[in-house]
């Protein structure tokens, strides 16, 4: 996928000035803040649970060259096939080459973030094969020519009202004087569109939530059962995974299975959880002939040892970017490329290069929300700053941003010159800004102040009050130790 | 080779060669016998409570279920929820045993087709391998007698579900599994799917707001067959 997170700025600046995409924020982010810290005070154990997913995946990881062939062997013991990719050129050709095979004409697609990943969609057009995405968001943003924003809600940035635009552009075959009175004559409409799509495909393509090395199996989450009738219904199924999807055992998913959803929607588990092993079995009369696992790198490995080598237990919740002021302020689409919020703030550098995606590390108010949200634990913040230091080290930042951090740091390592500025600085700013008792715009800041006011400083530093208040009160001093 | 490229960047990252002999031994040995995890408190309960979690969380989840004393009572309780939700009296049936021992003669109006579904079918009827109180959930592995199409494709997806085999946690269902299913293709026990079912198909794609009905069944029922003594409510 073709990335803007470069122009990360201009893409927020334009988001903070979109009206539509705002409404849309507003509304949807409440709810799945919401929703999740229901689902959570309604499971005690939830905490030891993230202990043991952080666990699980960490365990898997140590060992994930061995897990990753284990799960090979018994795909082909179940007469699957396993497709091994460096790069994403590589993962679309075997996906290219698995469809020629089978003549496709046109494949029916589950929700998958890889998927978008690798170009997937334009890789088949491009060569002839029509590509249906059927989940319902992923639906209308195929329709829109948009891509998704968010990893579990794509359509997390429309409102009905361009629904029911876009439904009534694309669906000409329907009468156009129809009414879409509730949200769910919208997805009725959808669902009699797709069910044709669903019986008509020669492939269906999915990605994985998990793939399970004991069994072989892949494992996808869905609320609407169309990643299942997807991987049910045409000739061939095509599993899109990247390597780090794999876990040991049944019982590792399941654990994991526990925190996803509760993490995600809030939902106590998923409507559908399904675990693929395999085609068709003698006798079976339904699902596809063909199983096949294109197993995808595309930089993952490039993570291992490295200190982004933890981002690799993200089991994309979403959680990350529901909780983000970031997010919540911009959306999906500012961050330009696949992975939004803070754990694609984390994982976009890594995959395109921080050169690319640096100012996506920038992106964070370093609230710290995010890391306490993540049901694997992941330290997203750290992670963060570690990119801000490869950024600094690397000479990637604009040289203003640079002669103002080496300004700061001369200050920073002169204790005492420190202090005298910053008394200068407080009690000048506290005397100008008496009157008022805000800036609505500084010198050098008004970046900072274009979007909210500084409060004034009432004339004093930390520093200054809290030796004062140390002298001022000893014996609570002594008290506390 | 392209595999052998990715498990040796992985090797590098991990700065070290394949796993020698004795750690893969280990790791296989986990895997032939898999450690459970932390099982949540809330399904560790006595039996006509675990049942009656697995009513409740079913019904949260906006299924519904109708609990009838045996498999004799079955035919009446189909009737009778169908006609009730005004839909026709017709029904594809997996071809299980357990099923085709129910006396349907006694409802002759039913019309029964046994298979797998298709898209004009509106009501399917599925046999329940177990289910997980835990989260009113209903697991259902794919066999030549328990067809995959029957949970997806009708409007109307009606599953008959015995009491003896609700369970707490997902690994006790596992392990049911486990012990009592038998793959002749892998000679392991994972069928070629296993649909774990939590409620009727659902979105919230739309502004966050949950419908029901996107592509999966429109309604969930479940008919509970108390064959569990145990199980029954003092």
């Amino acid at each position: 996928m073709l990335t803007t997170s470069p122009e990360f700025k201009t893409n927020a600046h334009n988001a903070l000035a979109d009206a539509g995409l705002q409404k849309a924020l507003a509304f949807s982010k409440p709810q799945f803040m919401a929703r999740r810290s229901a689902a959570v005070a309604n499971l005690p154990e939830f905490e030891s649970l993230r202990d043991i997913g952080r666990d699980i995946k960490n365990h898997a990881l140590a060992n994930l060259d061995f897990y990753l062939e284990t799960f090979e062997d018994n795909v082909q013991r179940a007469g699957g096939h396993v497709h091994w990719c460096s790069t994403a050129d590589d993962a679309r050709a075997a996906v290219l080459e698995i469809c020629r095979k089978a003549d496709a004409r046109t494949v029916t697609k589950g929700k998958s973030m890889i998927s978008e990943e690798l170009g997937i969609n334009a890789h088949l057009e491009a060569n002839g094969i029509a590509p249906i995405e059927t989940d319902l968001g992923e639906y209308i943003i195929q329709l829109r020519h948009e891509t998704p924003s968010h990893i579990i809600a794509p359509a997390f940035h429309l409102n009905r009202e361009d629904w029911e635009a876009q439904f009534r552009l694309s669906h000409t075959d329907l009468p156009v004087d129809r009414v879409f009175a509730e949200r769910r004559d919208i997805l009725t409409e959808a669902r009699g569109k797709l069910r044709e799509k669903f019986l008509a495909a020669d492939v269906g393509i999915t990605g994985a939530n998990f793939l399970i090395a004991e069994t072989g199996s892949s494992v996808i989450v869905t609320n609407e059962g169309n990643g299942d009738l997807t991987q049910t219904l045409p000739r061939v199924h095509i599993a899109l995974a990247s390597v780090e999807k794999v876990v040991p055992t049944l019982e590792d998913a399941t654990s994991l299975l526990r925190i996803l959803a509760r993490s995600a929607t809030g939902q106590d588990f998923s409507v559908y959880t399904t675990f693929s092993t395999g085609g068709r079995r003698a006798g079976d009369l339904d699902g596809p002939q063909e199983y096949h696992v294109v197993i995808v790198d595309a930089g993952r490995s490039a993570m291992m040892g490295t200190e982004f080598q933890e981002m690799l237990r993200c089991i994309r919740c979403a959680a990350c970017m529901n909780h983000c002021p970031v997010y919540g302020a911009v959306g999906g689409h500012a961050y330009g490329w696949v992975y939004p919020g803070p754990m694609g703030s984390v994982l976009t550098p890594s995959l395109i290069g921080v050169d690319k995606a640096g100012h996506l590390p920038n992106a964070s108010t370093f609230c710290g929300k995010c890391e306490s949200v993540c049901p694997v634990k992941i330290p997203l913040p750290k992670m963060m700053r570690h990119w801000r230091e490869r950024e600094f080290e690397r000479h990637l930042q604009p040289g203003g941003i640079r002669t103002n951090l080496a300004l700061w740091a001369y200050f920073a390592r002169r204790p005492g010159l420190y202090r005298l500025a910053t008394r200068m600085g407080a009690a000048a700013m506290g005397l100008m800004g008496r009157r008022r008792g805000r800036f609505s715009s500084l010198p050098l800041a008004g970046g900072w102040t274009a979007g909210r006011d500084l409060p004034a400083p009432e004339g004093d530093t930390f520093f200054a009050r809290y030796a004062r208040e140390q002298r001022a009160s000893p014996v609570a001093e002594r008290q506390a130790k | 080779m392209t595999k052998e490229a990715i498990l040796g960047a992985i090797r590098r990252g991990l700065k070290r060669g394949p796993l020698p002999g004795d750690q893969a031994a280990m790791l296989r040995e986990r895997m032939a016998h898999p450690p459970r995890h932390l099982i949540p408190a809330r399904s560790q309960v006595p039996r006509p409570d675990q049942i009656a979690l697995l009513v409740r969380n079913i019904e949260k989840e906006f299924g519904t279920v109708t609990r009838v004393a045996d498999s004799g009572e079955v035919p009446e309780a189909v009737a009778g929820y169908l006609a009730g939700q005004n839909l026709p009296s017709s029904l594809v049936m997996a071809p299980h045993p357990e099923l085709r021992a129910i006396p349907w003669s006694s409802r002759p109006l039913l019309l029964i087709r046994e298979g797998r579904a298709e898209a004009t079918d509106l009501v399917s009827l599925q046999h329940g391998f177990a289910a997980v109180a835990e989260t009113g959930t209903l697991m259902l592995p794919s066999a030549p007698e328990r067809p995959t199409t029957l949970n997806l494709l009708a409007d109307t997806a009606v599953v008959v579900l015995r009491a003896s085999r609700v369970v707490g946690a997902y690994e006790d269902a596992w392990d049911l599994l486990r012990a009592e299913n038998h793959d002749a293709l892998t000679g392991g026990f994972m069928p070629r799917n296993v649909m774990f079912v939590t409620g009727p198909s659902r979105s919230a794609d739309i502004e966050q707001t949950l419908e029901l009905g996107a592509h999966g069944p429109r309604r969930l029922h479940v008919v509970l067959i108390e064959d569990d003594p145990a199980a029954r409510a003092a």
